[in-house]
C-alpha cells in the first residue's frame, strides 16, 4: 500500500512539475514575442541612419581609387599591442571583393543600438525561463527531455539560442542575427505547443539506453549550430546579390539598400556559415555513428536502411558535398551555399518529413 | 564562376609569378584541369575518362547523385525492410509497380544503379588517394620550399630594422621556428619553416577510413546471417538453421559459419505503466536464459534485454518480441489426454489481444470412435474488462480471458502444401453446435473447461505462458567498421580543424649595413589565424633581435615594404573598429577531398 501510495505521490509531483515546464515555455514564448518586437525596433531605428559602407566600397569611383592604392589592412602583432612591435600587414588575395562589414541591425543608431541591446537581454531572459521549462519538463519525466517531437522541438530551439548567445559572448559578429533567430524560434515553439504536444510520459523499452543521451544530444546540437549556419547561408545570398548587383553598377531597392547594408560583407556571412557546418561536421559523423551503434545493441543490424538512417546519411553527403564544393573551382560561392542550403532542408526533413510522412523504426514520436 | 568572394586558394596564388614553388604544394588536391578533349587513341581516352573520374568535379557530381539516390528508397518500402508493406504497394499500384520493379526501387540499396554510383565514388576515391598520398610522403622527405623573392607579395607579411647581424636573426628565426614545432631549414638568406602537416594526414586518414568501411560493410553483408526464433517459456533452441521459424543469409554464407550455442528461455517478465495517461506503455522487457557455448558448454545464465543481447561468439542474441502462450489440454470422449501443449499467440495490438490457432492432429477419436482432427480458433484477452469484449485493456496477464471456438474433420495439413501455423484452414472442417444449435465457442478462465458436444470431449484453458522472440544476428566485420568510423571522425577532425601553413623569415644586410628582417605567412586559406601567428612570431623574434632606428633618406633600395608601411598606417584606421583578430581555433577554410 505504502509503495502505491508513494508512487501516486510521485505522479501528482511529476504532474506538477509538467504544469510548470508549460507555464515555463508559454511564458518564454511571450518574452521572445517582446525581444522579436524589440529587434524589429532596432531593425526600424537603425534604417535612419544613411551609412552605405558596402555602396561606398562598391562604386565604380571607390573601385579605381581602389585600383591605385593596393588593398592592404592591417591587424597589431598578437593580442597585446605593444607599440614597438612590427606589424602585420595582410592582403587580400586578388579577385576577391573587398568590402567592409555593415554596422548591425541598429545600423549605428543610437536609439536603434540601445534597441538592440535590450533585444538581447530580453532574449537572454527568455533563454533562461525556456531552459527552465526544459529542465523542468526533464524532471518531471524524469529522464533526458528527448523522447518525443515536443520535447525535441523545445530542446532544439534552447539550443539553437544557447549557440547564438555563446557566439555573442564569444564577440563573434552576429548581433544581426538576432531577429531571424527569435522568429525561428517562436516558430519552432509555436508548432511544438499546438501541434506536437504530448503530455509528460515514459520511454519505450527500445529507448532506455545511455546512448539515448548521446546520440540525441547530439543531434540536437549539430541541428541547431547546421541552423544557425543555413541562416548565414541565406543572408550571404542575399548580400551577395546585392554586392553583384552594386559592382556591376545597378542600384538596388531602397528596402534591400536598408537592410543588407548593415549586415556583414558577403565573404563574412559565408565564411561565418561555413566555419559553423564545418565545425560541426565531424559531430553529425559522430552522431550518425553512435546511432548505428545503439541501433546495432537494440535491432541488430549497425546499418538497415531505416528511413531514418538514409535521411541522416543524405544529409550527411549533403554537408560532404557542400564542404567538397567550396574547394572545387566553379562550385564556389553561390552554387556551394545553396548546396548547403539543400543539406540543412535534408536535416529539417529528416527530423519533420520522416517522423510525420513516412514511417519507420524511429516512430516513437508521439504525433 | 559567379562573381562571389572568393577567396585566395593556393592554386590561384600558384598563379603568382612571384611565389613560384613558394605556393605549391599547401595541399595536395588534385589541380582542377579544363574538362578539354583528348587526343585520339585508346589510351588517350582511357586517360582522359580516368582524369575524369578522379577530379574533384566528378567526385562531386556523383557524391550528389548519391544523396539523391539515396532517396527513393526512404519513401518506397523496400523488400530488404518490410516485404508485407511491398506486398501491398504491388497489390494497390498496379501500374506502378512493374516500372518500380524494372527500376529496381523495391531494393534500391542493392539495386545495379545504386551500386554504380557509390562503386565508381569510391574507384574515384581510391584514384585520388593513391597519388595524394605518394605526393605526401614526397613532401614529407622534401623540406619546406625556400622563400620566394618578394616577400611583400604574401598575404601576411611585417618587417623591420635590426642592429643583430643577418646571421644572428637567422639563427634565432630558425630556433624558434623549430621551438614551435615548425619544419624548419634554412634556405640561402631565409628561414622557410611549415606545419600543420597533420591536416593531410587527417584527410588521408578520413579517406582511407571510409574505404576500410565500405569494405567492412559489404563483408558483412556478404557473410550475415539473420534468424528469428519464437521459444515458449521452458522450451529451448539450439543452432541450426532447421530450428529457426525464418532464416535470411549474405551470398557467401554457408551453414558452417553458424556459432554453435543453445539456450533455454527460463521466464520472460515484462512490466507495463500501470497509471497515469500512458497506461500500458512498456517499462521492461527482460528475458531469462540458460544458455550453452558449442555442443558441450557449460550452462550460464544471462539477462537478455531490448538493448542489451546475448553475445555467444561472432552471434548475438536479441529480443525482439514477446507475447502470450496459453497451455491447453484436450481429452477425447473417455477422457485420454489427446493434446497438451502451450500455444503461442500473435498480438493484435498494443495491449496484447492476441490470436491464434491450437490444431490436435493425431490421436483424437470422436465419440464414435473415429480418427479426427481438431482445430480451435484461439482469441486471448491478458486483461478482459466488462465492457470491452473484444479487445484487452492492458497488456499484462491481470484477468486473462481465452474465447475458445473449436472445429473438427480435416485441417489440411496433409495436403503437402504449406500452411500457417496462425491460421485454420476451414475448408474441410465442421463446426460443434451448442445446445441451442448455435456454433460453440466459450470464454474460459485459467483452470476453465469447455465440454465438446455429445460426449466428444472437453477442452481446457490450463494456465498461460509467457513467450519471446529471438532475433540470432551474425554479421562479421563489424569491429572493422567501428574502427573505419573512429578514425573517419578523427581524421574528418584534424582535415578540418588543422591549418597548414609557411612562413619565411629572411634577414639580409642593407644599402646603409643595417639588417632588414622580413617575414612573410601563407595558408591554404585566408585564416584569421595565420596573420595572428606571424605576429606573434614577429614578436618574439623582434624582442631578441630588438629593432634599429628608420634610416634618414627615403630612397633606400629596399622600398617594398616601405611603401606598404605608409599604406598600413593609412588603412589601419578603417580596420580597427571592424576586426579584431579571431582568438578562436576556427576551422580552416576549404575542405579536401
Amino acid at each position: 500500500m505504502t509503495l502505491a501510495a508513494g508512487t501516486e505521490l510521485a505522479t501528482a509531483t511529476n504532474e506538477h512539475l509538467a504544469n510548470i515546464s508549460n507555464t515555463l515555455i508559454y511564458s518564454a514564448m511571450a518574452v521572445y514575442t517582446l525581444a522579436f518586437f524589440t529587434y524589429i525596433a532596432e531593425w526600424i531605428f537603425g534604417s535612419r541612419s544613411k551609412i552605405g559602407r558596402t555602396a561606398a566600397a562598391l562604386t565604380p569611383e571607390a573601385k579605381a581609387k581602389a585600383a591605385k592604392a593596393p588593398a592592404v589592412t592591417v591587424q597589431t602583432a598578437g593580442g597585446t599591442a605593444v607599440l614597438e612591435r612590427p606589424k602585420v600587414v595582410v592582403r587580400t588575395s586578388a579577385g576577391s571583393r573587398d568590402v567592409p562589414d555593415g554596422p548591425g541591425a541598429h545600423g549605428g543608431d543610437e536609439q536603434g543600438d540601445l534597441y538592440g541591446r535590450i533585444a538581447i537581454s530580453l532574449t537572454v531572459l527568455a533563454f533562461l525561463i525556456h531552459l527552465g521549462g526544459v529542465v523542468a519538463r526533464a524532471a518531471s519525466v524524469e529522464r533526458a527531455p528527448w523522447g518525443n517531437m515536443y520535447e525535441f522541438n523545445i530542446t532544439f530551439s534552447t539550443v539553437a539560442v544557447a549557440v547564438y548567445l555563446t557566439l555573442l559572448a564569444l564577440k563573434k559578429n552576429v548581433r544581426w542575427l538576432g531577429l531571424f533567430l527569435v522568429t525561428t524560434v517562436l516558430l519552432d515553439l509555436g508548432i511544438a505547443v499546438t501541434v506536437l504536444y504530448t503530455a509528460s510520459d515514459q520511454l519505450v523499452p527500445a529507448l532506455h539506453s545511455y546512448w539515448l543521451y548521446i546520440h540525441v544530444s547530439t543531434a540536437i546540437l549539430c541541428g541547431a549550430v547546421f541552423y544557425v549556419g543555413a541562416a548565414g547561408t541565406l543572408l550571404y545570398l542575399f548580400k551577395d546579390s546585392y554586392e553583384t548587383k552594386l559592382e556591376n553598377g545597378g542600384t538596388p531597392g531602397r528596402f534591400a539598400t536598408s537592410f543588407l547594408e548593415r549586415l556583414p560583407a558577403s565573404s563574412s556571412l559565408d565564411k561565418f556559415s561555413y566555419r559553423l557546418n564545418a565545425a560541426v561536421f565531424p559531430l553529425w559523423t559522430f552522431t550518425i555513428i553512435a546511432g548505428a551503434i545503439w541501433a546495432e545493441s537494440a535491432w541488430g543490424r549497425y546499418w538497415g536502411w531505416d528511413p531514418k538512417e538514409t535521411w541522416a546519411f543524405i544529409t550527411w553527403v549533403a554537408y560532404a558535398c557542400y564542404l567538397h564544393a567550396r574547394a572545387t573551382a566553379g562550385w564556389k560561392g553561390r552554387k556551394a551555399a545553396y548546396l548547403a542550403l539543400i543539406a540543412f532542408g535534408c536535416w529539417l526533413f529528416n527530423y519533420y518529413g520522416v517522423n510525420i510522412f513516412v514511417s519507420g523504426k524511429h516512430s516513437y514520436a508521439g504525433v | 564562376m559567379s562573381k562571389t568572394t572568393a577567396t585566395g586558394t593556393p592554386a590561384e596564388r600558384a598563379e603568382d609569378p612571384d611565389l613560384g614553388a613558394a605556393g605549391s604544394q599547401l595541399s595536395t588536391a588534385p589541380k582542377e584541369e579544363l574538362p578539354g578533349l583528348p587526343s585520339l587513341g585508346v589510351i588517350g581516352w582511357a586517360r582522359w575518362f580516368w582524369r575524369q573520374l578522379t577530379s574533384m568535379r566528378v567526385a562531386l557530381l556523383l557524391l550528389l547523385l548519391l544523396s539523391l539516390g539515396a532517396i527513393p528508397g526512404s519513401l518506397i518500402p523496400q523488400s530488404g525492410i518490410d516485404a508485407t508493406k511491398v506486398a501491398d504497394f504491388r497489390k494497390s499500384h498496379t501500374f506502378l509497380a512493374p516500372v518500380y520493379d524494372k527500376l529496381g526501387l523495391f531494393h534500391v540499396y542493392s539495386s545495379v544503379w545504386f551500386s554504380a554510383i557509390y562503386i565508381l565514388l569510391f574507384v574515384s576515391l581510391v584514384g585520388c588517394i593513391i597519388p595524394r598520398t605518394w605526393q605526401f610522403v614526397g613532401q614529407l622527405r622534401g623540406r619546406p620550399p625556400g622563400a620566394p623573392k618578394r616577400l611583400t607579395r604574401l598575404p601576411a607579411y611585417t618587417t623591420w630594422r635590426t642592429d643583430a647581424e643577418p646571421e644572428q636573426v637567422r639563427e634565432a628565426a630558425l630556433a624558434l621556428l623549430k621551438k614551435r614545432r615548425f619544419r624548419a631549414h634554412l634556405a640561402g638568406d631565409a628561414v622557410a619553416a611549415e606545419k600543420g602537416y597533420l591536416r593531410e594526414v587527417g584527410n588521408l586518414a578520413f579517406h582511407i577510413a571510409l574505404i576500410v568501411l565500405l569494405i567492412a560493410f559489404a563483408w558483412g553483408q556478404l557473410y550475415k546471417s539473420e534468424g528469428n526464433k519464437l521459444i515458449v517459456e521452458g522450451d529451448g533452441f539450439s543452432n541450426t538453421i532447421t530450428q529457426y521459424d525464418d532464416f535470411k543469409s549474405g551470398n557467401l554464407f554457408t551453414t558452417d559459419d553458424l556459432v554453435p550455442f543453445s539456450f533455454v528461455l527460463d521466464k520472460f517478465t515484462g512490466t507495463y505503466e500501470t497509471s497515469g495517461p500512458n497506461k500500458g506503455t512498456p517499462r521492461t522487457y527482460q528475458a531469462a536464459l540458460t544458455y550453452a557455448k558449442g555442443a558441450y558448454g557449460k550452462d550460464k545464465t544471462d539477462l537478455v534485454k531490448v538493448n542489451e543481447p546475448l553475445h555467444i561468439g561472432d552471434a548475438k542474441v536479441y529480443l525482439t518480441a514477446h507475447g502470450y502462450a496459453p497451455v491447453i489440454t484436450v481429452r477425447d470422449g473417455k477422457g485420454n489426454v489427446v493434446y497438451r501443449d502451450a500455444v503461442p499467440l500473435l498480438p493484435l495490438d498494443s495491449n496484447v489481444t492476441s490470436t491464434g490457432v491450437v490444431k490436435v492432429l493425431d490421436g483424437y477419436k470422436n465419440a464414435k470412435g473415429v480418427s479426427e482432427q481438431i482445430g480451435i480458433s484461439a482469441f486471448l484477452l491478458p486483461t478482459y474488462t466488462k465492457g470491452s469484449e473484444t479487445a484487452s485493456t492492458f497488456p499484462a496477464l491481470n484477468n486473462p480471458v481465452l474465447n475458445l471456438t473449436p472445429f473438427h474433420g480435416d485441417l489440411g495439413v496433409d495436403s503437402g502444401i504449406p500452411q500457417s501455423v496462425y491460421q485454420l484452414d476451414k475448408s474441410h472442417v465442421k463446426e460443434y453446435k451448442d445446445a441451442k444449435g448455435q456454433q460453440l465457442r466459450d470464454n474460459l478462465k485459467p483452470g476453465q473447461t469447455m465440454k465438446l458436444p455429445n460426449g466428444a470431449g472437453s477442452i481446457t484453458y490450463e494456465s498461460t505462458k509467457e513467450w519471446a522472440n529471438f532475433q540470432v544476428v551474425q554479421q562479421p566485420g563489424t569491429t572493422w567498421a567501428l574502427g573505419g568510423a573512429l578514425v573517419a571522425i578523427f581524421g574528418l577532425a584534424g582535415s578540418l580543424f588543422i591549418q597548414r601553413r609557411r612562413v619565411w623569415v629572411r634577414a639580409v644586410r642593407g644599402a646603409d649595413g643595417v639588417t632588414v628582417v622580413e617575414m612573410a605567412g601563407l595558408g591554404r586559406s585566408e585564416s584569421a589565424k595565420v596573420p595572428e601567428e606571424l605576429g606573434d612570431l614577429a614578436g618574439i623574434l623582434y624582442d631578441r633581435t630588438p629593432g634599429a632606428p628608420d634610416p634618414e633618406d627615403t630612397d633606400s633600395e629596399d622600398s617594398d615594404p616601405k611603401d606598404t608601411d605608409a599604406d598600413s598606417d593609412a588603412g589601419s584606421a578603417d580596420q580597427d573598429d571592424t576586426t579584431t583578430p579571431d582568438p578562436q581555433v576556427l576551422p580552416a577554410e576549404g575542405a579536401e577531398k
